[in-house]
């Protein structure tokens, strides 16, 4: 003992902890998806972010000019000096985008393309250029024109860096009306669908009407579709060939009206999801008490339900908003002559190729977006620890009436739902509406129109499959990792918070970002652009977070000592994850993987800037057909997309009744 | 309460030799310069208060949360950066920890696989653990079919399967019921002893580290308060904490006398030895059952015995089972009451009542003098 | 036995001389990628008809309305995606071109096309193929319903019982929708007549859609009684039996030709070239007239079913330099007019 002696006497050693084999393989899994999450996330955003600082302006002071009107060249003189001595542009005019124009002619108010004058053109630097005609030239010679040439002459801007683009935003009317309208249209859609979905679900909670199980199934039919495929079923509803047109009193479908009806219908069962869940767990000995007090049903029903609601009814509140604001299928195919943010970004950026302003707009999408998500945020871990009290389930006792009532609610609601999809299926299959009501197939010849044809279609399934596998792998993996290693904390909360960003981000957003990251010649990932990869990448980052928080409260469940119990036995992390991590979770992977289907199967706003010719998608087909005006085929190409998701859900539902049943023997008891 | 029997000799090997152990969580230190050695085949029981770095040092020991600073060695090994991984022990938790979707034979072979092991050998190991820990037909079901008690064992066979030179055991009884838990108590100690596998195991649960421990390591805020056998912690306690923590204990607040003498109010009591300074503030403690009744009013010898005897008026009296309880008054004490544990055949022969008076007397060499709590 | 080694060696030479053949055929197969606008439905008998010349050349297209393919090409510029352009709106393949991203090329037989069907630099970057031409698609049967008169004029247009019974292309995301503007502009005065014309249209329009056909279509289906959208479109409606009549307005119509180009850069540059050969061919020229009326080979184009024969007279001298150089200008004008304004009911 007289090492220890010895050692005794001086102070004790500070232990660096030797990390295991484990350990280090688990960090490299962490970094290696942290890194996924940088690449496929943080650096396409701040890509963006900086392109919507990129700025064009014509640099006047790099164009030098002789002019000879007979009696010799007289002396150089630049378009600056020019411009200031005609007062012609104030610096604000001279901001442009990227393929602005400016004839020179400008400088020279007395211009005439007959006179005989003679122009002498050139550029001080070789960073800019100008046209003559269509003609480029970006060198630094002299050019001599006549007059008559001197006119087609037209110089091109150079970049810089700078907020113009956003002081450009902010006096266009045109563009900044769209922030009111997104804002009145998402709030408007929010304060209908939540209070929809809180009648529905009270409904499904609190009474003991018929056919609940039904309701239920008819509720999330919308989340198999795309969000455009209401707006689709609005047209042949209330267009101007619509079957109950006269419901409107004249009002036109095609803006405001049709865009909330539509925001309404795909957005209903997110939000009836979060208020079932926050009806659920309120406590039924609150409405004892209630009860027992003589308390009214209407006072019951301020006093308890809807206190003990209330986080769910703001969460649903603030993903509705979320989702309304950032959705682009719906108001482009419904919204008419009303612009709205998502619909800007594509109009700037495939309308008039302003990527600059495309890339503004998303900024001033994001506001909004990240405020929404950042208080969902909070009010979701209020809920939580609401959750963790104890509390009685609440069973409804039979009141005649007040089910009646709830019945012819929900079935109104119902109604509504199957209707829009029943009105898709029903004009898919009509020949020619109105003229030829007969029923044909011809719309479902998908090769005679925009969108790519069947190869559309299957297109799709494969994403979605794709989608589906590579991104739950990535996502659970992610989550153990995330949620049970020791130590490295910093990365792990760096890594936390990469993966919550995904669902404040739009998809029109992420869709551009992409554009100005992966289409870059210096980016070695450049490869990547124009394939299905970049686009299972892209929607897998999209549906990140929802996925993200499936497998973390999945994992959460699991006891915490499993790792150290393993690490005991000398077990490798690996063989514990395949052995129990896995088959306990598989109820929860199995809902990551169709959650990832039918979202990639549905969503349209990330990859409409991400598709090429061979990986045209069945969601945009949609799109493209109806812009192209062959609206019976969008339909048709909308319903195969729900009959796809409605079969991915029964095979799921299949297989979590079967393979499951087997891996989770443990749980019957 | 008899010494236990197999107590190992302090000549026995040292196995785990921990040595100046602190680990602080940003600030906080949770553990302080700890030295500790247990030795080869002992039980060692870490005892204490919720918070007071009991459960940190057993995973530090298990390397799940290595230390900040100091060394452990097991079997003259240093292993104090080594990852769980690379040491050797075997754990069982509170929450037990049993994979739910394994039954409780692939429970138990988890740690044998890949270890070179062939089927049939594997087999056999568990079925061999499964016998030893009582539940030989239980091997089929899976861990939700199985009650706590075991559930508890199941995670014990498992903990053992790969014969691990230590056993780390947290909390293990404190998810079942005070029947189950008497139960196991014994089995588990029974089998420790068969086995001679060196064990440590943290409890807040006093009675269970009295039943099962060799020794005690009695810890508080991170440090340790007092080891040794049961019988010393319980008869010699070190520390007012210790004093406090383990068993019953009276404590009145005094003044020192002289090295072997204190007053309490207006009396001055004979006491054990404490080496503190005169006038100092001390805390007098004696254990309820160490007061000696000696009748009512009866006060038969007038020699030294009247020392430290007392007369106090039975304020109340609570019936236990197999004693009574009795709170004493005298307002000589300044106002502290005495809790004395009289026995039925005491109180039965002194025809002791509530509102009688009874002379105790509180033997010197079993009333303790400490420095009050929270000075130095 | 010399003159069997000969034979041998012959039946060698051919045997192996074939393979080399085949192999060499299974080298020159090239995948070419084609940005295109034209209409889906004519792009696989396209691409048929062309590999009738050349098999060795595997066409993959991608097809978009002209606004989105141009985007796509200005934003895949640093790289580009596409080999070739094959039918997208001459403006926009002047737009290329002053960005430096086409390949001049002079293609064999360059010299039979019409001069308005050429890039006139010495070496050009595009040729036309064909045009297609603006037009009104008037629903009669939806015209009766309002009691609406056919217009004759574009002027016509303007008349209150038009009001919110016409559609037309958005020109900020349609290449026919420009076309309209772009010929308002130069029939009716580039400063002000043009826009005093679109202000007073403006207020007829029910909404500008983002597809330059989809107001045909919409009109095809009764969506909306007037489409102004191109005549192609019309006619191609009216064969699948819309009550759609096709109307050639008598001041004059818009145009906008369809051309190709090669671009800069492209790794398959000698397919390339034979597409756009072959691209001008007379064999071409016959292909796109089963869809359009005027086509760039003068002499080629045959009448087409339900195209207005006042088409051709009709067609406006159209300033496609002027067009393109202030495109910019004219689509920001729009914007501030018409985009924000009609919004607010």
């Amino acid at each position: 003992m007289t090492e220890s002696a010895t050692i005794a006497a001086g102070a004790a050693p500070l232990i660096k902890p030797r990390t295991s084999k484990d350990d280090r393989v688990m960090v490299g899994f962490i970094l290696v998806i942290c890194l996924y999450l940088l690449i496929t996330l943080a650096f396409p955003l701040y890509a963006m972010l900086s392109k919507s600082f990129s700025t064009y302006a014509f640099d006047l002071t790099n164009f030098e000019f002789q002019v000879n009107t007979g009696d010799g060249w007289s002396e150089t003189f630049n378009a600056a000096e020019q411009n200031e001595k005609i007062q012609k542009f104030k610096p604000e005019d001279l901001v442009t985008s990227s393929d602005g124009r400016l004839a020179p002619t400008e400088f020279f108010p007395e211009f005439s393309f007959r006179s005989p004058t003679l122009y002498k053109l050139r550029q001080v630097r070789g960073d800019t250029s100008f046209l003559f005609g269509t003609e480029r030239v970006d060198d630094t010679d002299w050019h001599e024109y006549s007059s008559n040439d001197f006119r087609r002459i037209v110089i091109r801007p150079s970049g810089a860096t700078g907020l113009d683009n956003f002081r450009t935003y902010f006096s266009t009317p045109a563009l900044f009306r769209s922030i009111e309208n997104s804002l009145f249209i998402s709030i408007l859609s929010t304060i209908i669908t939540v209070s929809l979905a809180f009648w529905f679900a009270y409904a499904l909670n609190r009474s003991r009407m018929r056919f609940k199980g039904l309701f239920r199934l008819i509720a999330m039919i919308p989340i198999l579709v795309p969000s455009l495929l209401p707006g689709i079923a609005l047209v042949y509803l209330f267009g101007n060939q619509g079957m109950i047109k006269g419901l409107l009193f004249g009002e036109s479908i095609y803006g405001p009206i049709g865009i909330v009806m539509g925001s309404v219908f795909f957005t209903f069962p997110h939000a009836l999801i979060i208020i079932t869940t926050a009806l659920a767990i309120s406590d039924g000995r609150l409405y004892e008490a209630a009860t027992a007090l003589r308390a009214s049903r209407w006072r019951t029903f301020w006093t308890v339900t809807i206190p003990g609601a209330r986080y769910g009814l703001i969460s649903a509140a603030f993903v509705v908003f979320n989702l309304v604001i950032t959705d682009f299928g719906l108001p482009k195919v419904i919204g008419g002559q009303y612009n709205m943010l998502a619909v800007d970004i594509y109009k700037q950026v495939i309308g008039q190729q302003n990527f600059e302003m495309g890339a503004v707009v998303s900024v001033v999408l994001l506001v909004p977006a990240l405020l929404a998500f950042g208080i969902d945020r909070y009010v979701q871990k209020k809920q939580v620890a609401q959750l963790s009290a104890r509390s009685v389930p609440y069973v409804p006792k039979p009141h005649k009436q007040f089910d009646r009532i709830c019945l012819g609610y929900c079935s109104l609601i119902a109604i509504f739902i199957v209707g829009l999809i029943a009105v898709c299926q029903y004009a898919a299959l009509i020949k020619f509406w109105p003229y030829n009501l007969s029923f044909s197939l011809d719309n479902y010849n998908f090769k005679v129109m925009d969108g790519g044809g069947w190869d559309s279609y299957t297109n799709s399934i494969q994403l979605g499959l794709y989608t589906a596998l590579a991104g739950t792998v990535i996502v659970f993996i992610g989550a153990y990792m995330v949620e049970k290693t020791n130590g490295f904390f910093a990365t792990r909360s760096s890594f936390q918070f990469l993966a919550m960003m995904p669902m404040a981000i739009p998809g029109m957003v992420l869709g551009l970002a992409y554009i100005f990251f992966f289409n870059n010649p210096d980016n070695p990932l450049n490869t990547i652009y124009g394939t299905l990869l970049i686009m299972v990448i892209c929607t897998v980052t999209h549906f990140y977070t929802v996925s993200h928080l499936t497998a973390v409260t999945a994992l959460k469940q699991m006891d915490r000592e499993f790792e150290s119990v393993a690490a005991s036995l000398k077990q490798p992390f690996h063989k514990l994850f395949s052995k129990v991590t896995v088959p306990v979770c598989l109820p929860s992977i199995l809902d990551i993987s169709i959650y990832l289907f039918v979202n990639a199967m549905t969503t349209v706003s990330a990859v409409i800037f991400l598709y090429s010719p061979d990986t045209t998608l069945a969601s945009v087909a949609v799109l493209n057909m109806d812009d192209a005006g062959d609206v019976a085929p969008a339909a048709a190409m909308g319903m195969m997309i729900f009959y796809t998701n409605v079969g991915a859900r029964l095979i799921h539902q299949f297989v979590s009744r079967n393979v499951v049943r087997r891996t989770q023997a443990w749980r019957g008891n | 309460m008899t010494e236990p029997t197999a107590a190992p000799d302090k000549s026995s090997k040292v196995y785990l030799q921990i040595d100046r152990l602190t680990k602080k969580f940003g600030t906080f230190v949770a553990l302080d310069s700890v030295s500790l050695e247990v030795y080869e085949g002992e039980f060692i029981c870490f005892l204490g208060p919720s918070g007071c770095g009991k459960t940190t040092l057993l995973r530090a020991i298990a390397g799940l949360d290595i230390q900040t600073s100091g060394t452990v060695r097991q079997a003259d090994v240093d292993i104090s950066a080594l990852p769980p991984f690379e040491r050797d022990f075997g754990i069982v938790f509170q929450s037990y920890a049993l994979f739910p979707n394994l039954t409780a034979e692939r429970n138990i072979a988890f740690g044998l696989e890949n270890q070179k092991l062939d089927k049939s050998a594997v087999t056999k190991r568990v079925n061999e653990l499964l016998e030893l820990v009582g539940l030989p037909d239980q091997g089929p079901k899976y861990p939700a079919q199985l009650s706590g008690g075991q559930q508890q064992r199941i995670a014990l066979a498992r903990a053992l399967a790969t014969s691990p030179g230590l056993l780390l055991l947290d909390e293990p009884l404190s998810a079942l019921d005070a029947k189950v838990r008497g139960h196991l108590r014994h089995e588990m100690k029974t089998l420790q002893r068969r086995l001679g596998v060196t064990t440590v195991m943290v409890t807040h649960d006093q009675e269970e580290a009295l039943t099962m421990a060799d020794r005690i390591v009695v810890m508080n805020q991170g440090v340790i308060e007092q080891v040794g056998t049961p019988t010393e912690i319980y008869r010699e306690p070190d520390t007012l904490f210790v004093a406090d923590f383990i068993g019953a204990m009276n404590q009145v607040e005094g003044r020192v006398n002289d090295d072997n003498s204190v007053s309490i109010g207006e009396l001055s009591f004979k006491s054990r030895s404490h080496g503190l300074s005169r006038e100092a503030p001390v805390v007098a403690a004696i254990r309820p059952e160490d007061i000696v009744p000696e009748g009512i009013g009866d006060y038969s010898s007038q020699d030294s015995s009247a020392e430290n005897s007392l007369e106090a008026e039975i304020e109340d009296m609570e019936f236990l089972g197999s004693f009574w309880r009795v709170s004493l008054k005298n307002s000589a004490l300044g106002g502290a009451n005495l809790i004395a544990d009289l026995s039925i055949n005491a109180t039965r022969r002194l025809e002791v009542d509530t509102g009688s008076t009874i002379r105790v007397k509180l033997p010197a060499d079993r009333l303790w003098i400490f420095p009050p709590a929270g000075s130095a | 036995m010399f003159t069997k080694l000969i034979k041998k060696s012959g039946v060698m030479t051919c045997v192996a001389g074939a393979l080399m053949l085949v192999m060499s055929q299974s080298a020159l197969a090239v995948d070419l990628t084609v940005y295109t606008a034209v209409e889906a439905e004519d792009l696989a008998r396209y691409a048929e008809t062309f590999n009738k010349d050349h098999p060795d050349i595997n066409i993959k297209w991608v097809r978009d309305s002209t606004g989105i393919v141009t985007a796509k090409l200005l934003a895949e510029k640093n790289n580009p995606q596409a080999d070739v352009i094959w039918g997208l709106a001459g403006t926009s393949l002047l737009l290329m071109k002053s960005e430096g991203m086409l390949e001049p090329y002079k293609p064999k037989g360059v010299e039979l096309l019409d001069p308005k069907f050429v890039d006139q630099s010495p070496v050009p970057s595009w040729t036309g193929m064909d045009a297609w031409v603006a037009a009104v698609c008037y629903n009669t049967v939806e015209a009766a319903k309002h009691n609406l008169k056919p217009p004759k004029t574009w002027t016509d247009l303007l008349k209150p019982m038009y009001k919110g019974h016409l559609i037309m292309p958005n020109p900020n995301s349609s290449g026919t929708g420009f076309l309209d503007v772009s010929s308002w502009l130069q029939m009716f005065g580039k400063e002000q007549g043009g826009w005093d014309y679109m202000d007073r249209l403006h207020k007829n329009i029910a909404r500008y859609t983002h597809s330059g056909s989809k107001p045909c279509k919409l009109a095809a289906a009764g969506e909306i009684p007037i489409g102004i959208s191109f005549a192609f479109r019309g006619a191609r409606s009216k064969a699948k039996g819309a009550p759609i009549e096709i109307i050639v307005p008598e001041e004059g119509v818009g145009w906008e030709m369809e051309a190709s180009g090669i671009i800069a850069g492209t790794p398959n540059l000698k397919a390339a070239q034979t597409l756009i050969d072959w691209s001008i061919s007379k064999t071409a020229m016959e292909m796109y007239n089963t869809a359009y009326a005027v086509v760039g080979m003068p002499g080629v184009a045959k009448p087409v079913k339900y195209f207005p024969d006042t088409l051709l007279e009709r067609m406006i001298v159209n300033d496609f330099e002027w067009a393109a150089n202030n495109r910019k200008a004219i689509l920001a004008e729009w914007l501030k007019r018409y985009d924000s304004k009609s919004e607010a009911k």
